[in-house]
């Protein structure tokens, strides 16, 4: 079954514009896949429609068979709580410490601390942040601060995760080594959705693109990676 | 698919048990944190807790005011005794008999037969005019029947029936009766009354109205939190949380310091006014806070903060979202 399904999605916003316009495609589970296309070309809309931070106007969303249109609101949040999450602006919270700000997803769930202690450690010393624990996120840089947002994303261990221009203020190195941070989770079976339009550093690497403009799927790349990896 | 062996990442299990500890931590949680936001800004949540506390003492103040009043009319009540005025030649033994069937009345507490010559005496030993009596050729006063009617509720009506009813027997000349005086004092208790209670409702709207803002600043400056709450799944009751305990930290503060200042205010009375009433030789004893009055005062602040904060939460939640 496919992990996220498009099937024939409209979006248009109030006043007119049109975001997304009859889109229709499949990420496969244990998928990792790149969306680009210039801004404006619908790449952060897509993801909004998987979070359901906004609604379809027409088609079908379909994240692990669920139609989303089908939802309840009082569902969504634990829709949301299957999807991790990283964003261009990575959304840190700078009243509490890099724990507390990755501990965040855990404490909603409903973990008990010593479970959460462990995982949100793991979590960190997956982006090779632990010794920076108890800082202040805004006491870090923009690299290593958009790694405490990755950890945030997985430390719930969401089968699906979703970056939306993860690598967007990142130099060259620092955006490969975050793509690298992404790969390990695929690695593992997380389906992996990366909105970027950083055409260089997507040709470096052999995964599946899905390339839109004005809101339409332009042309797929299909994934260069061997199947079976080590 | 390029990895067909992989079924994905197993969504890690969390036990009902678990769940449910980990809810109560998280009340817990927001109960300390929520109070120590409020300790950190010390200035700015002592005078809503200021605020609150007086919006709180004013009805309570009054209530207890009344309380007083009350307590001291019951000592009054003796004031609403009748006197019954025997036609003039009224023999002893029929005075006697009469004063004994109105004793026996349901509405009658107790009655006394004060003869002609008893008056007179203790007329003369009260006004000091015992040469000016001894000079009069009879006893100018009638027999009189003291009459104490029973005072259940705050009705003036059983009085005058009484009044009535005394009329009707024969040999009563006539009845008197303070019943004007008696009207006014429960007219007043009743308008006393029902000011506590406006008065209560309009501070009570005025506590969450300002409880209902203080939380909607409080939202609002944690706007960026609550968005991104709610991107990792947190539910509405999960985002509410923090802020119900605001508004009931709030509410338990302004009933606190309600109280301490309703104790200290009684206190500071209750010297002049034991003093003031023991010139009139009464027996009154200034009322305080009861203890159950004292946990309705402080139960009020905490349910109209909650509430309060209820308000403001339900109508401008749902305006952020993510």
């Amino acid at each position: 079954m496919a992990h996220v399904k498009f099937d024939h999605v409209s979006k248009s916003y109030p006043g007119g514009h049109q975001a997304l316009s009859e889109l229709s495609f499949e990420v496969a589970r244990g998928e990792l896949a790149f969306l680009t296309g210039h801004s404006g070309a619908g790449k952060s809309t897509l993801l909004k429609l998987i979070m359901l931070m906004e609604k379809a106007t027409r088609g079908q969303v379909l994240v692990d068979g669920v139609n989303l249109s089908r939802l309840a609101p009082r569902q969504i949040p634990f829709h949301r709580r299957r999807i991790g999450v990283v964003f261009q602006n990575h959304q840190l919270l700078f009243d509490r410490s890099v724990f507390e700000n990755v501990a965040l997803p855990l404490r909603i769930s409903g973990y008990s601390s010593r479970d959460l202690e462990r995982r949100v450690r793991a979590a960190l010393d997956k982006v090779g942040l632990l010794s920076k624990e108890k800082l202040n996120p805004i006491e870090l840089s923009g690299g290593e601060q958009q790694r405490v947002g990755i950890a945030r994303a997985v430390v719930n261990k969401p089968s699906l995760i979703l970056a939306d221009e993860p690598t967007g203020n990142l130099d060259p190195k620092l955006s490969l080594e975050i793509m690298r941070l992404f790969e390990q989770f695929n690695d593992v079976g997380v389906s992996v959705l990366v909105a970027t339009h950083d055409v260089q550093l997507i040709s470096r690497l052999k995964h599946r693109v899905l390339a839109l403009g004005d809101g339409r799927l332009l042309g797929e790349r299909p994934s260069q990676v061997e199947t079976t990896h080590v | 698919m390029s990895k067909p062996n992989r079924s994905g990442a197993q969504q890690s299990k969390i036990t009902a048990q678990s769940q449910w500890q980990s809810y109560l931590s998280h009340h817990k949680l927001m109960a300390v944190d929520s109070l120590s936001r409020l300790l950190s800004q010390m200035g700015s949540s002592l005078m809503t807790w200021l605020v609150l506390a007086i919006a709180l003492a004013l009805p309570m103040t009054l209530y207890v005011s009344l309380e007083n009043v009350k307590q001291l009319s019951r000592t009054w009540d003796q004031t609403s005794q009748m006197s019954v005025y025997l036609t003039t030649g009224t023999s002893e033994t029929e005075a006697q008999a009469l004063t004994k069937t109105i004793a026996q009345w349901p509405d009658v507490t107790s009655s006394q037969y004060i003869s002609p010559e008893q008056a007179l005496k203790e007329f003369s030993a009260t006004t000091g005019l015992t040469d000016v009596i001894a000079g009069l050729d009879a006893n100018p006063l009638p027999g009189v029947i003291s009459v104490l009617p029973r005072l259940g509720n705050e009705d003036t009506g059983a009085l005058e029936q009484l009044e009535a009813k005394l009329l009707e027997q024969s040999s009563v000349e006539s009845v008197q009766l303070d019943l004007l005086w008696v009207k006014r004092l429960y007219q007043f208790m009743d308008l006393g009354q029902r000011l506590v209670w406006a008065l209560a409702a309009l501070l009570g709207l005025a506590v969450l109205l300002i409880i209902g803002n203080t939380i909607r600043l409080s939202i609002e400056s944690r706007k960026d939190e609550i968005r991104v709450v709610k991107l990792v799944g947190g539910t509405d009751a999960f985002v509410r949380r923090p802020f119900l305990y605001t508004g009931i930290w709030f509410g338990l503060g302004g009933g606190l310091i309600a109280w301490l200042l309703l104790t200290a205010g009684l206190y500071w009375l209750s010297g002049p006014v034991e003093r003031l009433i023991s010139l009139y030789g009464s027996d009154f004893v200034l009322l305080g806070l009861g203890a159950k009055d004292s946990l309705l005062l402080i139960l009020d602040g905490v349910i109209l903060g909650w509430l309060g904060a209820w308000l403001a939460v339900s109508r401008h939640l749902s305006d952020i979202e993510p």
